[in-house]
Order: structure tokens, then sequence, then C-alpha cells
């Protein structure tokens, strides 16, 4: 039985990329400038944040006033990561999939930006789901039996129905997360495609 | 923004120290008058200020994009948070930290707080605070309720008011230090909290508490307040006192601190304080912001006559049971260990023995250990913050501090665990050597987030650091113990004045193209509490920054003689000889086929756009102008190299000079004629360019003209060495501030 004071906002969705270690983050920050100089999503673009000197940071950030975009690599996993920021309405499906249609138009965009020499790729079978407020979703048991059905039909939808595999961080200190590995290989298109059928 | 804004408060009300909910509380009610227009916008931009919560940059809603200005359009649109900043606009929320002083819980809630409210990072600054960039002002009262709840209050972190108490990191566990001075700055953070004779201030007033006066760890000459721990034998008793420093401080023109007294027992440096400020607020300055600083009030006044003042003051003051109260406690104040001391154990680790070397200090307890965590450009993600509570927990009584060169201290770490402490750090990428070293660059955050920032001083910082760590083992030992500091523009909060090798941000115009400089300041000294000062040499084009580095580094282990200090050599080398090894640095490449001179380091954003569009008329005044301005920097120069040979008269004739060529060619854009005659030029400067504003800066107004007009005023006037060294800063500042104003006239208007 879902919560029905659970509502999810901030929804956070990273989705890790292959051979991190061949990827180098120096090309976003002209990437990024270059998006903001286009204004390239409809969200508004403001700056970039380069963090790259700290380990296991969240690398470049193109912070926005809804959301920011990252190469981000906390946990020494690197992935394209979108970090929405302003409430939004729906359902909490509706926002599982906002966050991921963008997080895969962000990762879309990276794939084909010639500076990243088509080094910079979605590893196809990985994401990160994240909700980045503690208090609407703290990491417990409660929100993961609460959460769990809406995650399902939306892991469901995204994956067309192929097998995944989900598994939740237990840190209670940690933001409410679930890690998700599919089956078997999808594109970023074939995911966005899925999302939109 | 938060969708969870308002369940908050309820949510911890039983965690809120009550005065701390009362206060966010209220401060909730003042953002909803400004969001309803109840409250006027300057009013409004005092309060948050007083919060902690600052604007950054582009919150005007404008945005320079490389290639055109772009308006920023927000939801709320108009609505501002005060005078020409947007209220949706990314600002940023500095957190106080008393003493540096965290408990395991604070860091994991500051983690928290960056996470849900920032990018992620959380940024530690010179003065031992926090800081959170690209916060929405919407989410502070849930922000700040939540440090309430891990007993953190913003409350005067900025703002005009006593700022940040800082103390040395190492009290308590230094072996230098008289005695351990962490009870008395609580006392006095504590006492002036929240005090009414501290809600006047014309300007902020930050003190700073030391438990020695060799080395650097508390910085009490740069300080508006400095205390320094001193013991004296009396009837054969050790009593403990403070020497007391005041008026000094750094910004645009640094300034010394001045004793005021060499003894103070601990039960009178509350009340001297208080009366302090009294002073400052009935006597300093209101509507000048420029001079309102109490170090104005101090040089002006002199410090006898400064103290006479305090102590009337001090005579009618009502008396106060919190002055006394703690004294008592504060002399049995001590920190315990967690672990038993032990012996350091042998490791053939050559990682752990790099970072044992130099981020690790005896602690004065036989058997203890401080161990830096040395943070790169004073950055730390959540994760780490987290990790660094577990190991507060682990190893210590969460006996952590952070420090004023942005880093984090882990004290009473018993000899015996420090393996495994290195190995817990490593893990998370806290690990790093090189704490204290040139690796550890200290930087302000500059054009990242700074409204006032015009070069990037953490680009840079972050291109110094790699490239000096790609060989830091080679490095000599005489310049690994070297420290460079960084600010993006004149204000100092990178503390260029006291490093070994300092820059500071400005632009020239070159080529027709406004290109990023740094200023290169020599000659400051990092220990004795920030004990002298250095001056700007030269003006060097950013991305030629390194080689400067490089080039002075390298000299200075070939030529230095004797084990001499990196300052003694350079006032051996004199400036003449240093300016002529860099002279080509100051130049773009012949060619000028390396574009990245337009932009800056770590912002590929072209620096200013190609044709100024200027005419062949204005094309030869341009030229005049230009000849001014270089002349006014050399006679600047000058003016420092004749300070640096004692010859003071010399030195203030040069830099009043400089100002004076330099106005010239300011004039001459107007009044092409205009006869070569001070007087006259000072008239006409005046009506053209400083009553129409033009000579404005966006953020300083008309300070630096009020340099000239004081320095013209005052040629007749016999100088101390000190008061010329003051003129030379100011005819340097005013010199930038004429290349400042071209570049303004002479650019689109969108550039």
């Amino acid at each position: 039985m879902v919560d029905p004071l659970m509502e999810l906002q901030h929804v956070n969705v990273k989705l890790l990329v292959q051979r991190p270690e061949e990827v180098d983050l120096e090309p976003l920050v002209p990437i990024f400038h270059r998006w903001i100089q286009g204004q390239v999503s409809e969200e508004l673009l403001l700056d970039v944040a380069d963090y790259r000197h700290v380990a296991e940071g969240p690398g470049v950030v193109l912070i926005g006033h809804q959301a920011n975009y990252s190469v981000d690599n906390a946990d020494n996993r690197l992935g394209v990561r979108y970090n929405r920021k302003a409430a939004l309405e729906g359902s909490n499906l509706d926002r599982m999939k906002q966050a991921t249609r963008s997080a895969l138009a962000a990762c879309q965009r990276l794939e084909s930006e010639p500076g990243l020499k088509g080094k910079l790729r979605f590893n196809g079978q990985e994401l990160e789901l994240f909700i980045n407020d503690r208090l609407l979703a703290p990491n417990a048991d409660a929100t993961r039996e609460s959460i769990e059905p809406e995650l399902r039909a939306f892991l469901q939808k995204l994956f067309g129905g192929s097998e995944y595999s989900l598994r939740y961080n237990s840190d209670p200190r940690r933001l409410f997360s679930a890690s998700i590995w599919a089956s078997q290989t999808l594109s970023v298109s074939d995911l966005l495609k899925n999302l939109t059928s | 923004m938060k969708a969870s804004n308002s369940r908050w408060k309820e949510h911890l009300a039983a965690k809120m120290p009550e005065s701390l909910a009362r206060e966010v509380d209220i401060f909730e009610t003042e953002l909803e008058l400004r969001k309803q227009g109840k409250l006027d916008e300057r009013l409004f931009a005092e309060t948050r200020l007083r919060k902690g919560i600052y604007g950054q940059r582009y919150d005007n809603g404008q945005r320079h994009d490389g290639q055109k200005v772009q308006k920023l359009t927000y939801p709320s649109r108009d609505l501002t948070k005060g005078p020409n900043t947007l209220w949706d606009a990314p600002g940023m929320q500095r957190i106080k930290i008393p003493g540096g002083g965290l408990n395991a819980e604070q860091l994991e809630t500051m983690a928290d707080l960056a996470e849900e409210y920032s990018d992620g990072i959380a940024h530690v600054t010179t003065r031992q605070d926090f800081q959170l960039h690209y916060v929405h002002i919407d989410d502070t009262p849930s922000l700040m309720r939540r440090l309430a709840a891990a007993k953190i209050t913003t409350r005067e972190a900025c703002g005009n008011s006593v700022r940040n108490v800082t103390a040395c990191p190492f009290a308590g566990v230094c072996r230098d230090e008289a005695f351990d001075v962490t009870p008395y700055s609580r006392a006095l953070s504590k006492f002036l909290l929240g005090h009414p004779d501290c809600q006047n201030f014309g300007r902020k007033f930050k003190p700073a508490f030391s438990g020695c006066s060799q080395h650097a760890c508390a910085l009490t000459s740069m300080h508006d307040l400095g205390f320094i721990a001193a013991e004296r034998r009396e009837n054969g008793k050790t009593e403990r006192g403070f020497q007391m420093y005041v008026g000094g401080g750094l910004g645009t023109v640094p300034y010394q601190a001045k004793l005021f007294d060499p003894f103070v027992p601990p039960q009178e440096i509350l009340p001297l304080t208080q009366a302090i400020a009294r002073v400052f607020t009935k006597l300093g300055e209101k509507k000048n912001r420029n001079r309102a600083r109490i170090k104005f009030l101090v040089n002006d006044l002199g410090v006898e006559k400064f103290k006479e003042l305090v102590l009337e003051e001090r005579a009618k003051l009502p008396p106060d049971p919190r002055w006394k109260e703690y004294v008592e406690e504060a002399r049995h104040f001590r920190e315990e260990p967690l672990r038993p001391p032990g012996q350091l154990p042998s490791s053939t680790s050559e990682a752990f023995r790099r970072w044992l070397k130099s981020n690790t200090r005896p602690q004065r307890q036989e058997g203890y250990v401080v161990a830096t965590v040395a943070l790169p450009l004073g950055d730390i993600t959540a994760n780490q913050l987290r990790a660094l509570a577990d190991i507060a927990r682990r190893f210590t009584r969460e006996t952590v501090r952070t420090t004023v060169e942005q880093n984090f201290v882990i004290r009473w770490v018993s000899q015996s665990d420090l393996p495994e402490l290195y190995n817990a750090l490593a893990a998370v990428g806290l690990g790093e050597p090189g704490a204290g070293t040139i690796l550890d660059i200290t930087a302000c955050p500059g054009t990242d987030t700074c409204k006032l920032g015009i070069s990037s001083s953490r680009g840079l910082a972050a291109e110094l650091r790699k490239r000096l760590a790609e060989k830091s083992f080679q490095l000599d030992e005489a310049v690994q113990n070297l420290h460079i500091k960084i600010s993006g523009c004149f204000n100092s909060c990178g503390q260029h004045h006291v490093a070994d090798l300092g820059f500071y941000g400005v632009s020239r115009k070159m080529a027709g193209y406004v290109v990023p400089h740094f200023q290169l300041v020599l000659g400051g000294e990092w220990t004795h509490n920030a004990g002298s000062y250095g001056l700007p040499v030269m003006a060097i084009p950013s991305k030629n920054i390194p080689e400067v580095v490089t080039r002075l580094t390298g000299w200075y282990v070939k030529a230095r003689k004797n084990g001499e200090a990196f300052q003694e050599f350079i006032k051996r080398i004199g400036k003449t000889e240093l300016k002529s090894k860099l002279e080509d640095l100051t130049r773009l490449p012949a060619e000028q086929t390396d574009r990245s001179y337009f932009s800056d380091w770590g912002d590929p954003r072209e620096y200013s756009l190609g044709d100024l569009g200027i005419g062949e008329c204005a094309g030869e005044v341009v030229s005049s102008v230009e000849f001014d301005l270089a002349t006014a920097e050399r006679e600047v120069f000058e003016a420092q190299v004749a300070f640096d040979n004692g010859e003071t008269a010399r030195a203030a004739e040069l830099a009043h000079q400089s100002m004076v060529h330099a106005a010239r060619g300011l004039v001459k854009i107007e009044f092409s004629d205009v006869p070569d005659d001070a007087e006259r030029i000072v008239q006409e400067f005046r009506a053209r360019f400083y009553d129409t504003q033009k000579f404005f800066d966006p953020f300083a107004g008309g300070k630096f003209a009020q340099y000239f007009f004081a320095a013209h005023e005052k040629t007749q006037t016999p100088r101390t060495p000190e008061s010329v060294r003051y003129l030379i800063e100011e005819a340097q500042l005013f010199i930038e501030a004429s290349h400042s104003c071209y570049n303004r006239m002479a650019a689109p208007a969108n550039a």
C-alpha cells in the first residue's frame, strides 16, 4: 500500500557510463558553457561549476534553475546525472519519468559531442535513482516499501518489460537511492522510446 | 524550491534551541514580507546578509556567455532580494563555525545540506567558516533550521556585524602556545553574538585568537581585533592574559594591527571588546563604506587616542556577569582523547610516509598528533564529510576543526592509529599529502561565484596545483614550504598579501581585447600571525602565471644564499631585477595565435569581445591614454623600489605622481590638451570623472578616486614609512581602477 503522503520530489537519475577510466572531464567545461549559450534545454541554464579537483566528487556541473546536470563521480561511479531542484506537479511516476527523460536526453547529447570523442557513453545497463530530500523520503524501510510499487511500474516501462535487478542503499544517512541493473543492454534511444511509448 | 520546506519547522521543533528557532521564524516572516513587497529591498538585503545569505555572480539577471549578454528570466521575474539582486538567482550561504570546531553530527548536517540545497560541495573558507553555493533563498529557512538542530547558527555570518571569531586550530595541543585559547574565543563569540552594542557598525568586524606570536595559524595581525595568549609572573604566580591588537585588516589596502595592550587579563577581554564595539559604533565611518573598517578609525586617531577613548567607554559600562563567569571554567578546559597514547608503527608505504611528513604534527601531549586533511581549494563532498564524521568518531572524541588554510585538522589522534587513520582518509580521497606546502594553495571564489571577481582565482589555483603536484616530489624542500595565495580581485579574500607568492586579479586591454591578468604580490610573511604584507610588483596575463611560479621558484633554488627565506631572497634581489626577469611574460605572444590568452583558467568564455570599434580619432586618444597608464605603472613600481631602498619621501612623491599620470590619461579622453599641471589634472579629473561617476567602479564606487584626492591633498604633509606603504598600495589600486574605467569606456556596451 503506497503511503499517500509519500510525495517524491527532487528525483535524481544517474546513468552510469562505460569505461569511465577513459573519459576526460575537461572538455565538459566548454561543452556546458556552449549549452548555456544555446540554452539547449527548456530549463534555464545558468553556470558551470568545475569540481574535477575533488576526488569522487560532482565532477563538472551545469547549474540550472530548475535542475543541475553533471558528469558525476560520486562513489567512484562515473555517470551522467540529472538533479531536479524545482518541485514538479503530477504523480510520482510522472516525476520519475521526467527526471529519467532529462538524464537520457543529456546523455544522448553528450554522446554526440565531438569534444568527448565518443568516449562518454551510457553503459546500457546501470542507472541510479535518488530522492534528494531526506524529509520527503528518508532512507528507511518504510520509504522502500512505500515507493517500490511505483518504482517497479516505472522500471517496467523504462526497460520495456525486460528483466532488471534492484538494490537499495542501506546507509540511513545517505539519500534514499536505488541502483538498477538491466539484464540486457539498452541504448539511450531505446530507453527514451520506451518512456514515450 | 524544496517541496519539504514547509515541514522542517515542525519536524525539528524538539531539536532546535528555542533562541535559534525563534531567529529562523523571524527571518522566515521577513522573507515572506519581502515577497509581498512589504519590506524594502535594501532593508531585506542587510537582514539576509546578517543571516549569512550573500548574493552570487550573475544575480542581477544577466550573464555574459562568451558571445553576448544573456538575460536570465527566472520564474519570480522582477522580485528582488536586494538592490539589483533577483529573488530566484542562486546565492551563497555562509555558515559560522566559531574557532572552526565541529563535532561529527555537525559534519553530517553539513553533508546533508551541501547535497540537498547546494551542488554537493561544502567549501571551507579562510576564516574557518563553511560556504554553500547556488542556494535558493526560499530554501534558507529550512537550511537554517537544520543547522539550528545541530546547534549552529548563521547569524551575523555576513553584513556589518561581528563575523566568525576564529582561533588557532591547534589551540590546546600546540607545543609553542602559552595556553589553550579555545574557551576564551568561545566565550567572546557567544558574548558578541547578537550583542546590542554590535548592531550598528559601519562595516564588519573580525576577531581572532592565537596561542602564540610566531606561527601563522590565527593571523591575528590582519584582524580587526586580535588576541595572542601571554603569561606573566606576578607575586610568584603565573597569570594568563592576552596581548591585544586592534585595527588590522587586509582589504584593498592592508593594515597591520596595532598593539592595544601588552597584557589584558581574561576577565577584561569581553568588556574591553564591548567598549571597542561602542567606540567603533560611535566614531566609525558610516556613510563611506570604503573607510568604515575599524582600521581606518584606529589609523586616523592613532592607537593611543583610540585606547584612551576605549578605556573611557570601558569605565562607563554597566557590569555584566558574563565578563567573568567563564574565566574559572576556562582555566580547566581540556579536550580528552578517545584512545590511549601510542607509538608510531613502522610502515613501508611510501604514500603514508609522504602524508605523515607533511600532514601530521606532534601534539604537546606525548603520544598524540594532529592530522591535517588537505582539501583541494577548500572543497569537500557530502560523502567525504560523512566519512570524516565516521573517522572523527572512530579515532577521537570528535575533535575536528577547520583551518584558515581551508583544511581540516583532526586532533588527539593516537600515534599508533596513524596508519589506520591514513587508510581511512585515503579510502575517501582525503589522504592527499602536501598540507601547508606550496601545493596547498588558498584561493577565494573569484569569478566562479563572487560578484566582485575580476580573474579566476580558483581556476588558476587548480591549474597551479595540478602542475605542482606532478613534480611535487622533485621540488626542492625550500620551494615545497612556500605559500601561494590567490584573490580574484583587490579585496584580498584569498589573503594574497601574506603569501610568499601572492596574486590578485586585474585586467588589461591588449591588442584590442580585455585580457585577464593577475598582479604578482611579493614580500608577504605568513608566519608571525601574518607578520608583514607584500606589495604588488607587476601585472601578468593569467595564462603566464604558471610560468611566473616556475621561474621564481627555480631562481630561488639556484640563487638563494645560506638558506635564506624567500622573503629575504626577494628583498636581496630587488624588484628591478625581478621585474626584468619576468618582463617578457607581461606581453602576449607576438603572433597572437594563441587565443587562450583571451579567456581565463577554467573558463573557456572569451573574456572580452574582439573588435572594440574604435575610430581613428579615438584611436589616437586611446594610444595616449595607454601611454599615460603605462607611465603611471612604471612610476608606482619605481615608488616601490624607492620604498624598499628606504627612500620614503621619494617613494611618496613617485606614488603621487603615478596617480596624477593615470588621471591625466583619463582626462585626455575628453580634454586632449589638458595641461601637465597636477592641480589642474585633479580638478579636471574630479569634474569629468568623479562628479559624473564615470570613474565609479560598480561595487567600489568612487573609493579609488578618493585615494587620489587624499594623496594629492597631503603632498606637503610629512609621511611615516607605514603611510607611504599605504600610499603605494592606494596608487596601485587607483591605476587599476583607471585601467578598468578606460576599459569600460572603450568597450562596446555588451562587452
